[in-house]
């Protein structure tokens, strides 16, 4: 079995990962940065096209603790303080050193220019034009990592499990897609930056690569998990007529800006059936929009592809034009003419706010084990405040992959070969006992994402949760081990798949077991059953593994000690 | 859409493996307005053949820039080729050494294991 040996290991090339990867460099250690897809290409970041929120106070004044107040009130009192205060407190610094890197963030009158977003008490938001803040840093990113020499990347290598001594993270197995082979890769510390969960949702608006791994290596390894049941669905992602090049979520500012009309399937204003005014004011949080579209949709009066029409025909060209920039020939080379035509927009799954649950340190319960990006939970409660995804991918990033230089220096973790043969072995089963009557991993995969759509989507039931968990675990228990697995060797997608959809199903499965055990709506997670926000629980749920069994149990959220020193 | 009902399109698809035969599969996929390439491979691994190796990361947002193969000939980004009802020859890029299917090896070397 090919070996590898690094100080730190970064498992995960996106914005977070390649963060981590720079700071452990930085902090003298020898780092393997390593992506299922290629490095800086995969992930969430690279597909943002929208802003980063940091109080640089260069637009107007601001100030940390303002920043903070806004993300701790979003997060409707579940915020893990601390991480919160992190995020809020290092976002500015992070901001600067990607300019001094080359990120050109856009400018007027000698200063960052930031703008306005929904949630946010002054213009805050960041961003490259036009619409290329994801693309933009990730080629930053990409660029820096490569001119460190102690940064090893790797590129196809898909890490399939952290390995663990004693409660002590000591490495991790990965397939390596290019030759379908298993590889051991020994590290003193390891970093988590996989990501999200978006990709366990039919309908959703990030890459193809975001399963839920970070969170279930995490589980495997000992490690806990937080806030699981915060899934954030954004209410207006595109969904029709089909579109490339632009981020599905892209449509909300212009909305905003230009006053675009929610019509229902029948091109009826329909918001304010719902308790809330669309045009002309666009009070309705996300939450109401998302709930307004899906109930017209349910009444049979939703678009041909189960959504709402966003309506600009009602706004003259020269101004379109004026407010979307080049976009609007991007919209044309997709056949899409707004002077014309509405297009369908929906609720899709977005973000996570739950995930591993760390220490301010970014370490899990694990030692040597550690978190960054969206693989964290915790610090958004249970609801992100717009633009703070890509700050914590990079604040979380760089203080990770710091920690993990120091804690990696000071102290070698034993390594052990045999550790890798559960993976070995799994590797082996997938293969061997392939059947051809059985399931292809990307139809379950398929099939699972249709589930969670339908069932632990934006609105849940009791019910609907407990199908899908039965639905779960029967695939895990069955499906799971009768796959059908072709048999080359060269970039096999049915094995990639395979162990990709193992993750899948434990990351749904501690979704919808902390979305069963909340008997309330609060924030993203929403109950049809339970329609209220119940005091009684204003408290974080944990989820861990225990004797082959995911367990969840209530805490108390993380309060900053307000009598202590300000972060700002 | 409900203007397009029961249209194909045929991808006729170069498989196989460098040094060892290749050959063309043909798969009809159902054609939708606004499909592209990408999509009509990712429907025939989901539906048809999973075993068809393909390489892309962000779906459509043109934003991976790892999706590319030759289209018709021409040298595309699977995401943002358009699909059209009839037939499409999608095979691997010329330049770079073949891995299996349609995936080449676009990867520096110092990327590998």
């Amino acid at each position: 079995m090919p070996h590898l040996s690094t100080d730190v290991l970064v498992i995960g090339a996106g914005g977070a990962g390649m963060y981590a990867a720079i700071a452990a460099a930085r902090g003298g250690a020898s780092v393997i940065l390593l992506d299922k897809g290629q490095v800086g290409r995969g992930g969430a970041t690279i597909m943002a096209q929208m802003t980063v929120a940091v109080a640089l106070g260069q637009q107007e004044p601001d100030s940390v603790a303002l920043h903070l107040e806004d993300t701790l009130r979003a997060g409707r009192g579940l915020c893990n303080e601390e991480l919160a205060a992190l995020v809020c407190a290092d976002g500015p610094k992070r901001i600067v050193e990607m300019e001094s890197w080359g990120t050109r963030w856009a400018r007027e009158n000698g200063h960052i220019k930031q703008e306005m977003a929904p949630g946010h008490s002054v213009k805050r938001c960041c961003y490259v034009d036009f619409l290329n803040t994801g693309p933009a840093v990730a080629a930053t990113l990409r660029r820096k990592v490569s001119q460190l020499p102690a940064i090893r990347r790797v590129s196809n290598l898909a890490a399939v499990e952290v390995l663990t001594r004693d409660n002590r993270a000591i490495g991790a197995v990965a397939l390596n897609l290019l030759d379908g082979a298993l590889v051991t890769i020994q590290a003193n510390a390891v970093v988590l930056a996989a990501g999200g969960l978006t990709k366990l949702f039919e309908r959703n608006s990030a890459s193809a690569n975001m399963g839920g791994e970070a969170y279930a290596l995490a589980l495997w390894a000992g490690a806990e998990l937080i806030d699981m049941e915060f899934v954030q669905f954004f209410p207006i992602g595109h969904l029709a007529p089909r579109l490339v090049g632009m981020d599905p979520i892209m449509w909300d500012p212009f909305r905003y800006k230009l006053g675009g009309k929610l019509l229902n399937g029948n091109f009826e204003e329909f918001i304010n059936r719902y308790g809330s005014t669309d045009f002309g004011q666009y009070n309705a949080t996300r939450d109401i929009a998302a709930y307004a579209i899906l109930k017209e949709t349910e009444a049979g009066r939703g678009t041909p592809h189960g959504g709402a029409y966003l309506d600009f025909r009602h706004i003259p060209e020269a101004q379109l034009r004026g407010a979307f920039g080049p976009v609007v020939d991007r919209l044309l080379a997709n056949g899409i003419d707004l002077t014309r035509t509405p297009v369908e927009v929906g609720p899709m799954a977005h973000y996570h706010m739950g995930g591993v649950r760390v220490d301010v340190n970014m370490q899990a319960c694990v030692e040597g084990l550690y978190a960054a990006g969206e693989a964290v939970g915790g610090a958004n409660g249970a609801n992100r405040l717009s633009g703070n995804a890509i700050t914590e991918a990079f604040v979380f990033g760089a203080r990770a992959g710091s920690v993990a230089a120091e804690k990696a220096q000071r102290a070698a973790a034993g390594w052990d070969e045999s550790l890798a043969d559960e993976s070995r072995q799994r590797l082996e089963q997938f293969c061997g006992n392939s059947r051809s009557d059985g399931a292809t991993p990307v139809a379950l995969q398929a099939e699972l994402q249709t589930l969670m759509w339908k069932q632990v989507g934006p609105f849940r039931t009791g019910d609907k949760l407990a199908a899908a968990l039965a639905r779960i675990e029967h695939m895990q228990k069955e499906d799971l081990t009768r796959l059908h697995i072709g048999a080359a060797r060269r970039f096999n997608l049915d094995l990639h798949d395979a162990f990709e959809l193992r993750a899948m199903l434990a990351t749904a499965e501690g979704v919808v077991r902390s979305a069963l055990a909340r008997g309330e709506s609060r924030g993203a997670h929403q109950r049809e059953d339970f329609p209220n926000t119940d005091a009684l629980c204003l408290k974080n749920q944990v989820v861990e593994l225990e004797a082959g069994e995911l367990l969840t149990r209530w805490v108390a959220p993380v309060r900053l000690d307000r009598s202590a020193p300000s972060h700002g | 859409m409900a203007d397009s009902p029961n249209r194909t399109a045929r991808l006729r698809i170069s498989r196989g493996l460098p040094g060892g035969e290749r050959h063309y599969e043909n798969f009809d996929v159902p054609y939708e307005d606004g499909m592209s390439v990408l999509d009509a491979l990712r429907w025939i691994r989901a539906n048809a053949d999973s075993t068809l190796a393909i390489r892309y990361s962000c779906i459509n947002a043109n934003a991976c820039k790892t999706c590319m193969a030759l289209v018709n000939g021409e040298v595309e980004y699977t995401c943002t080729a358009k699909l059209t009802p009839g037939i499409i020859t999608v095979e691997p890029l010329p330049k770079r050494p073949l891995i299996r299917d349609l995936v080449t090896d676009v990867i520096p070397d110092d990327e590998k294991v």
